[in-house]
């Protein structure tokens, strides 16, 4: 089965990180996706930019509509995502718990629904 | 057939449902992959037992019988449903292409079956509500009116409930198994947490129709004990024993007309001693393992209490020392304020009273009505009627359950 795990953290504390602990924490990024790719559950995976950055789309009647900023305001904000191959949800528990950002944000774990064309 | 062998026939097939259903649903739903599919084969198996032993014999091995004939009728199922559903025929056929070896229902098998079963309803994946009425559901085989009616549910939303849980461990790939040595202790401990809670539930009987809430704690009992077969791990031995310790206490805890009576009044002849050794038995068990967790030390106290044949008889300085270890391995102000209790008993009601102001002081369990009463009962030990009268006030009004507060008015009336 896939499943998304989406990081979520406070993006204001991040931003205060000192430069030496934001490069340790890249550096576990980085050996996090190693690990992953060599046990098979890798699938892909990106780091967002921050939320201010966001725009949020609607179309109503067929009139686009967009406003600045995500579409939800919370205290931890998506910041980046993995896709994974996983055997099962414990299985998926067990890489997402592995994910640097679980220890100070948390990860959503989601199963991926796959639809089949009619 | 005679109508007494029919009827001999029905009670046999009684007696193998109430025997072995969970046991073969268990394994029907490890062999199927599904739950309600599992669920429907264990009926349709059953079904066909009614019909069939009267003629052909109750079969050597009803357990083997049930899983083969279960199978064969959801393999039968899926192929009907397939005609309507394509993508059910290959399912069916990977389940019944007659590759696949016999299922397997030799007993340990079995019983392997029966901890994924546990283990995949207390999956922590799942809400906590959902945990207790899907174990209730699948393991213990109570219905979803029984259930509704112990937890002061209305049924549909119970049905609700495990329909929705049952939807996730679909949806989510929750898998059937029986977590790894890793994640073991935590995966236990939602487990444990689970059974403790039925217990509770029944044990606390502050609201509802008083006679179905025993009924819980015997539930959580029977689970307690069908984890001590499966999984005799030390914590596991320490619940059971602590619910067997707290339930042989039942008939002493309410007078005849519904009132609490508290420890230090209640009549020890009504204790249930076979219970208690039971329980006594399973703490020693368990603090041999040399690996005391927090339901061993609090079984482990209780126990204490139960072999003690009057209140002052009681080793206060064994239990003082049991709550000391508790709160290194889990802090929490409640257990500080039942260990103050046991100072009190120990070093005198100064004692006891300079530990509950601490633990106020800091700011905790300030609304907490028991803190309270046993700051009132203290203060009462030690002359300060005022004081103590004050206490008992603020602990009647931050209690809400009638029999504790009839409890309290009754203290207020003593002083």
């Amino acid at each position: 089965m896939k499943y998304l795990c989406l990081i979520y953290a406070d993006e204001t504390a991040w931003q205060k990180v000192p430069k030496a602990e934001a490069e340790k924490w890249l550096g576990e990024y980085f050996a996090f996706g190693d690990d992953i790719r060599k046990s098979g559950h890798y699938v892909g995976s990106n780091a967002l930019q921050s939320t201010n950055t966001a725009t949020t789309v609607r179309v109503r009647n067929g009139k686009l509509s967009t406003t600045d900023g995500p579409f939800v305001e919370t205290k931890e904000q998506l910041g980046g995502y993995y896709l994974i191959e996983a055997k099962d949800l414990n299985d998926a528990i067990q890489v997402a718990a592995r994910i640097p950002g679980a220890r100070h944000g948390a990860v959503e774990v989601r199963p991926v629904r796959e639809y089949q064309r009619p | 057939m005679s109508e007494d062998a029919a009827e001999r026939v029905r009670e046999m097939v009684d007696a193998v449902y109430r025997a072995e259903s969970r046991r073969v649903l268990a394994t029907l739903i490890r062999l199927l992959g599904d739950f309600d599919l599992a669920e429907e084969a264990l009926h349709d198996a059953f079904t066909a037992a009614v019909e069939r032993w009267p003629d052909d014999g109750v079969p050597a091995n009803p357990r083997a019988w049930l899983v083969s004939t279960g199978r064969f009728k959801a393999i039968d199922q899926l192929r009907r449903r397939a005609r309507f559903d394509a993508s059910l025929a290959s399912l069916a056929d990977r389940l019944g292409d007659g590759v696949t070896p016999a299922p397997d229902v030799d007993d340990d098998a079995v019983e392997d079956d029966r901890l994924r079963l546990i283990f995949t309803c207390c999956h922590p994946a799942l809400p906590p509500d959902a945990r207790v009425a899907l174990t209730l559901r699948e393991v213990c085989g109570l219905t979803t009116e029984e259930i509704a009616r112990a937890f002061l549910t209305a049924p549909p939303t119970l049905a609700q409930r495990i329909v929705r849980a049952k939807g996730k461990i679909r949806d989510a790939g929750i898998p059937y198994q029986v977590p790894g040595r890793t994640d073991l202790p935590e995966r236990l401990d939602t487990v444990l947490q689970v059974v403790y809670l039925v217990f509770n539930e029944g044990y606390s009987a502050s609201a509802g129709a008083a006679v179905t809430r025993p009924d819980l704690s015997a539930e959580a009992i029977r689970l307690g004990r069908l984890l001590v077969e499966l999984l005799p791990d030390p914590e596991v031995l320490g619940l059971l024993a602590l619910m067997l310790l707290h339930d042989a206490r039942r008939a002493a805890r309410t007078s005849r007309d519904g009132e609490i009576v508290l420890l230090d009044d209640q009549d020890r002849s009504l204790w249930d001693r076979g219970q208690i050794a039971e329980g006594v038995a399973l703490v020693e068990r368990a603090l041999a393992a040399r690996r005391a967790g927090p339901y061993v030390l609090q079984a482990a106290i209780a126990a204490v209490h139960a072999e003690a044949a009057t209140p002052a008889a009681t080793d206060w300085a064994e239990i003082v020392g049991l709550y000391d270890v508790l709160l290194r391995l889990a802090p929490s102000p409640v257990v500080e304020l039942n260990r103050a209790a046991a100072v009190a008993m120990r070093d005198g009601p100064q004692a006891g009273l300079s530990a509950v102001d601490a633990i106020l002081a800091r700011g905790e369990l300030g609304e907490y009505h028991l803190a309270h009463s046993a700051r009132g009962e203290l203060l009462r030990r030690l002359g300060r009627r005022d004081e103590a009268i004050a206490a008992y006030r603020r602990a009647l009004a931050l209690a809400a359950q009638d029999p504790e507060r009839r409890l309290l008015e009754k203290r207020l009336h003593g002083l």
